[in-house]
């Protein structure tokens, strides 16, 4: 699982010309998903960009960070776009909607709301999909280098000498 | 003769593992001048191929061959195919380990008589006590290089005990400082001192933590009478007409079998593994498994009352940094029937790195409830329960022959459930746990559950009398005089320390034994 900008050669105008605008800011064309704001796209290899930005958005609500950008969820669920997965993937998102549509909302990714989108969620908590989903990303998004930063945990140590002189024990808050 | 040994000698010791127990007796046996063959289900990691990555380091160490679980602790709902968290390489689990190197106190020698009747416990008194194991405590922490003991300093606190330890004072605490640790304070038997590095648990990778995989093997190797062959999986062990055994049986690498013969075998594969290998040797002479006739193989499975606090602050902390374990508390670990639980706990420090705490914290867990701790991973500050567990005689490991794993052979099943006397531990330990944050100013605590068992003990253990467990005073099984169990496997009860000190200690001993009698021709 990759972070992907792979649309080569196309400007942010361009790429957003060739999408139409999806809930919760993501921008879906007819091979792609991305960011509204063009920071980031995925191309689709064999699921429904539809389905990508669903699975972007159910990942999010699973485990949400407001300080982690949608690239990382996106990556963290790109596995899913692979010709064996697209049958189950595209049958659990189907599955994922027709929850919501009996909610009254017209797809998952419409739904305003996280609160509204995780009720939809805790209807199939149980079901294989949803914990296939939600195990792999603890995988696919907390394994990330990338996103350790954002949470302020520093990785690898021993390149550096360990923390013998880089601060084990410079907490400043202990009397 | 000098290794390596030919498969048709039938002069030698074969040691089954090379972790606290097995590595440490093929080099004590190896410096004795005897001939030892052991065989390692596993590769051969040093500290150059340790990674300071958790997930590739569980996937280059840990043993994954497949398990399964029953009961009714929560590791059977939440690592149901992962029962323990423990290495399939040369030394073991002494790669993973924390270092905490506790000698037993005098009364958890004594369970069934300082306990008294428990129900549906299976309490026994080990027919050893703490006079007769102190010298060869001795001979262990010096091996080890443990802090606290001789003249070895303490490890300086990290941000993650300063917490601790500030907290636990507050509350009134006195035994509470970095912990007696293999992790050396200072330059010590060719090995460096500690470098804060974290990632204890991944393997030194500046070897300042002792590992029989970079100490006593290549020690017993130098002397040209131990032969170490890795990869070679043991499927189990046969016995002669005589009824002793006579040679191991294992496959190697590509998953071909070869017999090793044997003067003597000596069991060191893990709680687990352990009762599989004697369980899986059933024959016609032994139906139940060798060494089974008191029943008791794969029964009295402990793995130590375990669980997690962790404590969210309003500043950092940076727990990770530093040595993961060097912290812990030992007042509680003292027997006061008055808190309303038989036994006691240590609380020492423990961190994970975000990967692992997404994966353990609260496993299956998910929402904000979940995200807005991991929010605030650099502000927190993290703990271990271990306690004594009571060994029960359901509490099991059997072979499963539903499922088999890569030689076809039937997995071991786990089987768990938790005392009474465990759980009335358990709720005092976390409580106590969330104080020690609270009176720190914590804006939050969380009451992990345990992991997978790292602590894994009891299931062939020790007795006096035959008709009750599998080995006596030395480690030797009471049915086959040339069959010795060397692992935590022989624990008779668990206690509330961290047990390799006393499986090294073992180790060293029953070195010793099979040496004398060796000598005394009665082996």
């Amino acid at each position: 699982m990759t972070r992907t900008t792979n649309l080569k050669g196309l400007s942010r105008r361009q790429l957003l010309s060739r999408g139409v605008a999806a809930g919760a800011g993501f921008v879906i064309g007819v091979n792609f998903v991305s960011g509204a704001d063009a920071a980031w796209a995925t191309e689709m290899n064999a699921l429904k960009p539809d389905t990508m930005a669903t699975l972007i958005q159910m990942a999010r609500d699973i485990y949400p960070h407001d300080k982690v950008a949608d690239e990382f969820y996106a990556a963290a669920v790109k596995g899913y776009d692979v010709p064996d997965a697209v049958d189950d993937t595209e049958a659990g998102i189907e599955m994922l909607n027709g929850v919501a549509r009996g909610k009254g909302h017209g797809s998952y990714i419409d739904i305003g709301w996280e609160r509204d989108r995780v009720d939809v969620l805790r209807a199939i908590e149980d079901s294989a999909f949803f914990q296939k989903v939600r195990g792999g990303l603890v995988t696919g998004l907390y394994n990330q280098k990338a996103v350790w930063p954002i949470f302020g945990y520093e990785g690898e140590s021993y390149s550096k000498g360990g923390y013998i002189n880089r601060g084990f024990d410079d907490i400043s808050w202990i009397g | 003769m000098a290794a390596p040994f030919d498969k048709t000698d039938d002069s030698v010791v074969v040691i089954i593992g090379t972790g606290a127990g097995g590595g440490v007796l093929a080099n004590e046996l190896a410096q004795k001048g005897i001939s030892v063959v052991s065989l390692e289900a596993g590769g051969r990691y040093l500290p150059e191929d340790f990674i300071n990555d958790e997930w590739d380091s569980f996937g280059q160490l840990a043993w994954l061959d497949p398990r399964t679980t029953s009961g009714d602790w929560r590791v059977a709902k939440d690592f149901s195919g992962l029962p323990a968290w423990i290495v399939k390489a040369v030394g073991g689990t002494t790669t993973h380990w924390a270092g905490a190197s506790l000698r037993f106190q005098e009364h958890e020698w004594k369970a069934k008589t300082n306990y008294g009747a428990v129900q549906g416990a299976n309490l026994l008194d080990w027919p050893i006590d703490g006079a007769e194991m102190a010298p060869w405590y001795e001979k262990a922490e010096t091996k080890l290089g443990v802090t606290r003991t001789g003249d070895r300093a303490g490890l300086p606190g990290n941000n993650n005990f300063k917490v601790f330890e500030a907290g636990a004072k507050k509350l009134g605490y006195k035994e509470v400082h970095t912990g007696r640790m293999a992790i050396n304070s200072s330059d010590y038997d060719g090995r460096m001192a500690c470098q804060q590095t974290g990632f204890c648990f991944q393997g030194c990778k500046w070897g300042a933590k002792w590992s029989s995989a970079y100490t006593d093997i290549p020690r017993g190797e130098a002397t040209g009478n131990l032969e170490v062959r890795e990869r070679a999986h043991v499927l189990r062990i046969e016995h002669g007409d005589d009824g002793r055994v006579n040679g191991v049986v294992y496959a190697d690498k590509d998953g071909v079998e070869h017999k090793q013969m044997a003067r003597i075998v000596c069991v060191a594969g893990n709680s687990i593994e352990s009762p599989r290998i004697l369980l899986n040797s059933a024959s016609a002479m032994y139906p139940d498994g060798l060494a089974n006739s008191s029943g008791q193989v794969g029964r009295n499975y402990m793995r130590h009352l375990t669980g997690s606090v962790y404590g969210i602050f309003d500043k950092p902390v940076k727990m990770w940094r530093g040595t993961t374990m060097a912290g812990i508390l030992q007042d509680e670990a003292r027997l006061d029937p008055t808190r309303g639980f038989v036994g006691g706990y240590e609380l020492e420090t423990l961190s994970l790195g975000l990967p692992f705490m997404a994966a353990f914290l609260d496993p299956g867990g998910w929402g904000r409830e979940f995200t807005t701790a991991l929010d605030s991973y650099e502000n927190m500050a993290g703990m271990w329960i271990v306690g004594e567990d009571m060994p029960q005689e359901t509490n099991r490991v059997t072979v499963n022959s539903d499922v088999t794993d890569q030689f076809g052979m039937g997995v071991a099943n786990v089987n768990y459930s938790d005392h009474a006397n465990d759980k009335a531990m358990s709720a005092h330990a976390y409580a106590l746990g969330q104080s020690i944050y609270d009176a720190m100013g914590a804006t939050r605590t969380l009451p992990t559950p345990p992991y997978p068992s790292t602590h894994n003990l009891g299931t062939n253990r020790m007795s006096e009398n035959a008709r009750d467990g599998v080995v006596n005073r030395n480690g030797r099984s009471h049915d086959i005089d040339n069959l010795f169990v060397s692992d935590g496997s022989q624990f008779t009860t668990g206690a509330s320390e961290n047990p390799t000190l006393t499986i090294v200690a073992l180790a060293i001993r029953q070195a010793d034994h099979i040496a004398g009698e060796m000598t005394r021709g009665n082996l």
